[in-house]
């Protein structure tokens, strides 16, 4: 069932776009104060692999997806998606919020359609609405007003609205970071399996170190703010992976000893 | 106009509709008798109501008592019927029901003003005309009632449409750019708190007509609250809302079409409903001094020839026309915003 929405959800094969972060600085203007929040951040992510962001809380994660994302323009350095320089938000980058942000004004279906319709092509491929839909189980809540939905239906409906547009690279700002452990568990593995099938280059930031591991083919961790990289970890395991393996678990205690956390370990 | 002051305003105008929405709820009166007892009590009332038209002599010459005595028994009869038939009217007899208090009480109070003027007098004649001679307004005097009321209801609507229109377009222009509120914000704050009806004089002297005048205050007493509320509303949109849609290829068009206007939308009717207050007051104002035409001439015309019972007919009918302009704008906010949640019923 799911594989056939699929089929018809691809209209042309969706392959990842490479993305090179070079040497980014960023910073905010707090009341005339400078609040430096990205330093010197390089590095760069190869087509279709999975990077998993990790550092302390207000460190500047959701700042680098903004400007991965194209919504804001960093004070120093360059993006490059695919070799090119980005100078603005662009379909083919797209994100998945901290918070659903469903537009409170349209049902489920016109909310994954948003997209389409913002770029004019919704009358040809209405179909990919649906299959998008159907892909994360919300068919039965096409007309349903996101005041309807619970907290992790709203997190789906987001998930769906991004992958409608069969982005070249998804940004994930914390999709599961509101979700209770079930539901959470549940959609780590429906996002390792889409990433597999489709192919697009993942970003996804996250506060939990074992789901980082669990998804990603390499995690970068982040000091705190202003944000530098402090290690570039690769995740050497195949796919299914089984969160008892035992490498997990030892890469996990590295990585909480990066974080400041080996105490408790 | 502050933020502070908007914000006042829409908790003012909510206020006033959750005020409406506790009148609206049946009081449970109607649990103390067995299902259908108080359309009974009701239907019995409007027959005392007729009774007390026909059992004292009028003190005055009205010719519609007895008219007035027939309808009553009518009204009593298709309460008691409808009452009697029950269940087998559906949603009728549930809105009866409901209604049935009421009922009683307006019969109660017909009885009640029926008695004071025109058999006893309690309340002084001329000023405090019966039933009876309102009855007879609507039926001697239809046609220039009726005349009145098509030329307010078409200045009233004219006026409130292009101030209505004119007042969203400068709200969300100012609400989305920036130089525009630099130009725009400044001439408001001078001249939108002005009370449409200071402009009066000036007006009737600079317009060609007065008909044009009137068109031309209404729209500004509309467009006013319209400017600010929409301003506000497309101001106060989340950020959120427009990252998402940049992120998802949103043009700008698209940003102001399908983000911002749909996100401003509750601002809207809050300011429509307050255009449509302050309009009211200066149709009636420039129909009395100006326009020679409508209800609120009617009003004054009736005052020069101190016809008491024209004026609270007219009043009535004026007061319905308010509600029913109310319903109608409220009726269309409930259909454009169902999605939210929680509208409080008009
Ligand atoms: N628009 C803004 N203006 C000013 N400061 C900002 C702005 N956005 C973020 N900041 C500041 O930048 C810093 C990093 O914020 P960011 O949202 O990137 O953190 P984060 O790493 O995503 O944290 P969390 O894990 O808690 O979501 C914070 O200290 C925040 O105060
Ligand atoms: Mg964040």
């Amino acid at each position: 069932m799911v594989a056939h929405a699929l089929a018809e959800a691809v209209t042309y094969p969706a392959v990842g776009a490479s993305l090179d972060v070079e040497r980014i600085s960023h910073a905010f203007d707090i009341d005339g104060n400078v609040l430096p929040v990205l330093d010197d951040v390089n590095f760069s992510v190869k087509p279709g692999e999975f990077i998993a962001l990790l550092g302390p809380s207000g460190c500047g994660k959701s700042t680098l997806l903004r400007l991965v994302a194209g919504l804001e323009a960093p004070r120093s350095g360059v993006l490059r998606e695919d070799g090119d320089p980005v100078t603005g938000p662009f379909p083919s980058r797209v994100v998945v919020f901290q918070d659903p942000t469903l537009f409170p004004w349209r049902t489920v279906w016109n909310n994954v359609a948003l997209g389409l319709e913002a770029q004019g092509i919704l009358k040809t491929q209405r179909q990919r609405v649906d299959a998008a839909l159907e892909l994360v189980g919300l068919s039965q809540f096409r007309n349903a007003y996101p005041h309807q939905l619970s907290g992790g239906m709203a997190q789906r409906v987001a998930l769906a609205r991004a992958l409608v547009n069969d982005p070249k690279i998804l940004i994930l700002d914390e999709p599961l970071g509101k979700l209770d452990s079930l539901t959470r568990i549940t959609m780590q593995a429906e996002i390792v399996a889409l990433w597999q099938r489709k192919g697009f280059t993942t970003l996804l930031v996250t506060h939990d170190v074992e789901e980082a591991l669990f998804l990603a083919n390499r995690v970068i961790v982040f000091s705190d703010r202003p944000a530098r990289i402090k290690a570039d970890i690769a995740v050497d395991r195949p796919y299914p992976r089984h969160r008892g393996d035992p490498r997990l678990a030892e890469l996990r205690r590295n990585i909480l000893g990066l974080l400041g956390l080996d105490a408790t370990w | 106009m502050s933020t502070y002051s908007v914000s006042k305003a829409v908790a003012l105008a909510q206020s006033a509709e959750e005020g409406a929405a506790l009148v609206g709820r049946p009081p449970s009166l109607s649990f103390s008798f067995p299902a259908g007892g108080t359309g009974v009590f009701a239907s019995l009332a409007w027959i005392g109501f007729g009774i007390s038209c026909l059992w004292w002599p009028d003190i005055g010459d009205w010719t519609r008592t007895h008219q007035l005595a027939a309808a009553a028994f009518v009204i009593a009869g298709a309460i008691f019927l409808a009452t009697v038939a029950g269940s087998r009217l559906g949603r009728f007899n549930a809105g009866l029901q409901k209604r049935a208090p009421w009922l009683l009480v307006s019969a109660l109070f017909l009885t009640l003003w029926e008695v004071a003027t025109a058999k006893f007098a309690w309340l002084p004649l001329p000023f405090f005309p019966p039933p009876q001679s309102i009855i007879e307004v609507y039926t001697d005097d239809l046609p220039k009632l009726l005349d009145s009321i098509f030329a307010s209801v078409k200045l009233q609507l004219g006026g409130y449409v292009i101030g209505a229109a004119v007042g969203f377009l400068t709200g969300v222009s100012i609400g989305w750019s920036r130089s525009v509120g630099y130009w725009v914000h400044p001439v408001l704050r001078f001249i939108g708190p002005l009370p449409a009806t200071a402009w009066l004089p000036i007006a009737f002297f600079t317009f060609p007509s007065s008909w044009s005048a009137s068109t031309f205050l209404i729209a500004l007493a509309t467009g006013f609250p319209v400017t600010v509320l929409t301003w506000s509303g497309v101001a106060s949109v989340s950020n959120a809302y427009y990252d998402v849609a940049r992120t998802l290829g949103a043009k700008p068009s698209f940003l102001v079409l399908k983000v911002a206007i749909p996100a401003a939308l509750p601002h809207v009717f809050v300011g429509l409903f307050m255009g449509l207050g302050s309009s009211f007051a200066v149709l009636v104002v420039a129909e009395m001094i100006g326009v020679k035409a409508g209800l609120g001439w009617y009003l004054q015309w009736a005052q020069g020839w101190a016809a008491y019972a024209n004026m609270y007919a007219a009043l009535i009918v004026m007061s319905l026309l308010c509600s029913g302009a109310i319903t109608l704008l409220f009726r269309t906010r409930d259909r454009l915003l169902i999605w939210q949640k929680g509208v409080v019923k008009w």
